[in-house]
């Protein structure tokens, strides 16, 4: 197997408001090309490890250990400006909400030739080129006519597309995907997975796939890190964790789930003495 | 057919365009191009569709709250559809509505308590202030949500727990029917199970009807008896879940069905194009 | 028994939570700095005869432009000195207290009841009640403010009563923006339409439902608009519109102040302090409130 190029190891954060753990040594490793779902139910610290990698975390969380090695550089310990630009250049983000993720005051072509202009040093020219075969490559129909559109005049799908073609403009090793299709309909959200999954498969990027939705995951990831309270609770292979795993937690998850192939199975409850138990087993070291 | 509940019949709304001082009247938006559903007395109807199907404002317009440029409803035998507030105000309490958003739906300024005994009192279903607090404090005990909520502010409960306050709101003045309005959408799938199982449970012991909007199709066919799809504000298809589910007619139905990604692992499903 | 020993308990809770806020809001550091100012001030203005240590009117001619103590010339009893006619200046500063404040609290009660009226009416009532209710805010925001005021004074006559009259009518309009946006932005929230599904009555549902939401922009907006009252009425004052010369005002003192400046930068100084400082609690204030109030900010 190819080097890993994301190794997290031992990541810890705390709420600098109240000293809660918000992450408790968690620990992953992505390789090239490889989808990794990040699950857990809200407050699992899904979204945390995201910001930790990307240094967007919010003022009040604090990491206080561990390492986040992206290609062999400790990202939590680099000096800021060549970390900016190992990011910007290397990591990118598709976020959740399409609606206010792009600037209502700039024009597409702006928005998606800052980073091919800023850090590529690219002209203006051969910029716009890149931007028009990216959007081409997003499968977006009228590449000149939306390059010249204001974001509110674009789809929520014609968005995602757009913030996708961003993502990718720079040939990131590493995408991180938050809920990138939680306020799409869900026709809309397949052809958006499905764009993700055949763009990083031609680039060979790595992504981070941030999701609550185990549906998501089965279909498009190949490995999945589960979380709850801030911990790792089961790892590995879709495959493993979806059909046979092993923490009860998971498998509560799967049940609970409501399925329209199977209306039998699913929509059942989490037991509440699970939650409690799980809430223990977290807190102990 | 005299069993119906709830009829609409071909309901037709058009939004107006603001009109403004130095614009005309525009022709305005159609969100509804003639749509007719029924509900029958204890049944569970789903109302699925995606953004833009008009789903939210034909529950809105069932519930008369918002105004129908056409059609007719008809309430329990009587037609409600050109009813003065007033004349709507006792039908209130027996036809209920359950929010996608519960932190929006109950106001941040008022405790919890009095979001939930106020009802009571102005549709005298409860008798006195402490009798509305007994019924409060019973249905709070039967929904596992702490007594204590009862004094707190929305803003401190959990968002199951507001959820599940919203359902304790409709189900206490012992309506006849509810309107559900994609009410697990912002929900961890385990507060969702929670939730739909407490509807479930109170349709079958009250007797409830219930319209349950959703654009889940996974969630309208655990809990719903029949479905209407809707689509730019037209139903494509209706019928019995379990045959919709099983052989849909429509290919819009079809790719609605294909589009949920199911957590069983299905190799060729990213890849795979399905009606449209 | 268990059952009304609950009963009790929570409703103990409930009664000390409904009045929690006023705990939150004196917390603020900004409601306590701004708050407390005004409340001395408040005092102060109440009890100025008692306070004072001269009659502000008492003119002594022999002691004209006596210096504050620690000053060559200073005379002992005249703590902020004297001005040109020999009038105390530290008397002449409480008594002003009491025309700023009276015209502050007064005038912008006045503007917010006018203006939160039609504000709350356009935002509930939209359609051609809006139409109207925001045309008439366009066109009298088109007056200039101070002109329009100087004018008003001028045709009404001087006094206390047209000041606070002027400050109102001009600016009513400001509560009106902003209580129509706020009340417009909270009826479309869920919890009108949950109110609507029980079938309240609309004049319930905007006073009970909407008004506790729309309160808090309202009374932030209150405490700014005093500070802006205390200038107008200073502005007025100064130009010579307000009440009659004889009465102190901070405003006539600056003016005063302003023809003896190089002969006694005191007579300036003492009434323009307070004013500074008068605006910076109102505003410190209503700053401080606004966050102190937000049910969904305070935790």
């Amino acid at each position: 197997m190819s080097a890993p190029i994301l190794v997290i190891d031992g990541l810890s954060a705390v709420s600098q408001r109240d000293g809660t753990p918000i992450l408790r040594r968690v620990s992953l490793t992505l390789h090239r090309g490889e989808t990794r779902g990040l699950v857990g139910e809200s407050g699992a610290g899904k979204s945390t490890i995201g910001k930790a990698i990307l240094h967007i975390l919010p003022s009040a969380v604090r990491v206080t250990a561990g390492q986040i090695l992206f290609e062999d550089r400790d990202l939590l310990t680099m000096p800021s400006a060549p970390l900016r630009r190992l990011i910007g250049e290397r990591i990118a983000l598709i976020p959740q909400d399409p609606m206010t993720a792009l600037n209502p005051g700039r024009r597409i072509e702006a928005q998606l030739t800052d980073g091919l202009r800023l850090i590529r040093g690219a002209s203006a020219r051969t910029a716009r080129a890149r931007a028009l075969s990216l959007l081409e490559e997003v499968h977006i129909r009228e590449p000149e006519r939306v390059l010249r559109a204001y974001p509110h005049e674009l789809s929520g799908g014609m968005r995602q597309r757009v913030l996708i073609a961003a993502a990718f403009a720079l040939e990131p090793a590493l995408i991180i995907a938050d809920e990138p299709t939680t306020a799409l309909d869900v026709t809309v959200q397949k052809q958006i997975l499905r764009l993700l999954r055949n763009m990083q498969n031609a680039h060979g990027t790595a992504v981070l796939f941030v999701t609550h939705d185990l549906g998501v995951v089965a279909q498009v990831c190949d490995s999945v890190t589960l979380l709850f309270g801030g911990k790792v609770i089961e790892e590995g292979p879709v495959a493993q964790v979806l059909e046979a795993p092993r923490h009860a937690y998971a498998r509560a998850l799967l049940d609970a789930c409501p399925r329209s192939d199977h209306p039998e199975l699913g929509l059942r409850p989490i037991p509440a003495e699970l939650i409690a138990r799980l809430r223990r087993e977290v807190a102990t070291p | 057919m005299t069993d119906d509940l709830l009829r609409a019949d071909e309901l037709k709304i058009v939004f107006d365009t603001p009109r403004g001082l130095f614009k005309r009247k525009g022709a305005g938006v159609q969100a509804l191009r003639g749509v007719s559903v029924r509900v029958g007395r204890g049944e569970t109807i789903g109302i699925v569709g995606e953004s833009g199907s008009g789903k939210t404002t034909l529950g809105r317009a069932l519930l008369r709250l918002a105004d129908v440029s056409s059609g007719r409803i008809v309430f329990d035998g009587r037609d409600i559809t050109g009813l003065g507030e007033r004349d709507m105000r006792p039908l209130r309490r027996r036809m209920q509505l359950i929010f996608q958003d519960p932190m929006a739906s109950l106001n941040p300024r008022h405790t919890i308590r009095r979001i939930v005994t106020e009802p009571m009192l102005f549709h005298r279903v409860a008798a006195d202030p402490a009798d509305a607090q007994r019924r409060a404090r019973a249905i709070f005990e039967r929904f596992s949500l702490p007594l204590a909520c009862l004094a707190r502010f929305p803003h401190e409960l959990s968002g199951g727990q507001r959820q599940r306050v919203g359902i304790a709101r409709a189900a206490l003045l012992a309506p006849d029917f509810v309107l559900a309005d994609e009410i697990v959408s912002g929900l961890d799938v385990s507060t969702q199970a929670q939730a739909l199982n407490l509807l479930k449970e109170l349709s079958r012991d009250l007797g409830l009807a219930m319209a349950f909007i959703s654009h889940d199709l996974s969630v309208v066919r655990a809990v719903c008896d029949r479905v209407y799809v809707l689509r730019q504000g037209l139903v494509v298809e209706e019928g019995r879940c379990d045959a919709v589910f099983e052989s849909p007619k429509h290919p819009y139905t079809r790719a609605l069905l294909d589009a949920i990604p199911s957590p069983r692992i299905d190799p060729g499903w990213l890849q795979r194009d399905q009606g449209d | 028994m268990v059952e009304g020993a609950l009963t009790q308990r929570t409703d103990v809770s409930a009664t000390r939570r409904r009045w929690d806020w006023i705990g939150v809001c004196v917390a603020d550091p900004k409601v306590a700095v701004g708050g407390g100012f005004i409340l001395c001030l408040c005092l102060v203005a109440l009890a100025a005869p008692l306070i004072a240590p001269h009659d502000p009117l008492e003119q002594d001619i022999m002691l004209g432009l006596t210096p504050p103590p620690g000053f060559a010339g200073a005379e002992p009893g005249h703590w902020l000195g004297t001005d040109d006619l020999g009038r105390d200046v530290l008397s002449r500063v409480l008594y002003g207290s009491r025309v700023a404040l009276t015209v502050a609290f007064a005038a912008s009660a006045l503007a917010a009841v006018i203006g939160s009226t039609l504000g709350l009416a356009a935002g509930w009532r939209r359609g051609w009640v809006d139409a109207a209710i925001s045309r008439l805010v366009e066109i009298w925001m088109a007056f200039p403010p101070v002109l329009l005021s100087i004018l008003l004074v001028a045709v009404v006559g001087p006094g206390v009563g047209s000041v606070i009259a002027a400050i109102a009518i001009i600016d009513w309009t400001r509560f009106c923006r902003v209580v129509r946006a706020e009340t417009m932005n909270q009826a479309s929230a869920d919890y009108v339409t949950a109110a609507r599904a029980v079938g309240f009555a609309p004049g319930r549902i905007l006073m009970r439902e909407i008004f506790p939401n729309v309160a808090p922009v309202l009374i932030a907006l209150i405490s700014l608009e005093m500070g802006i009252a205390v200038i107008v009425e200073a502005i007025l004052s100064f130009v010579g519109l307000s009440v009659s010369s004889d009465t102190p005002t901070w405003g006539g003192m600056i003016a005063e102040g302003r023809q003896a400046l190089h002969e006694g930068w005191w007579i300036l100084a003492a009434p323009l302090t307070l004013l500074l400082l008068t605006v910076l609690a109102f505003n410190l204030l209503g700053e401080g409130l606004r966050r102190a109030l937000d049910p969904v900010m305070r935790r």
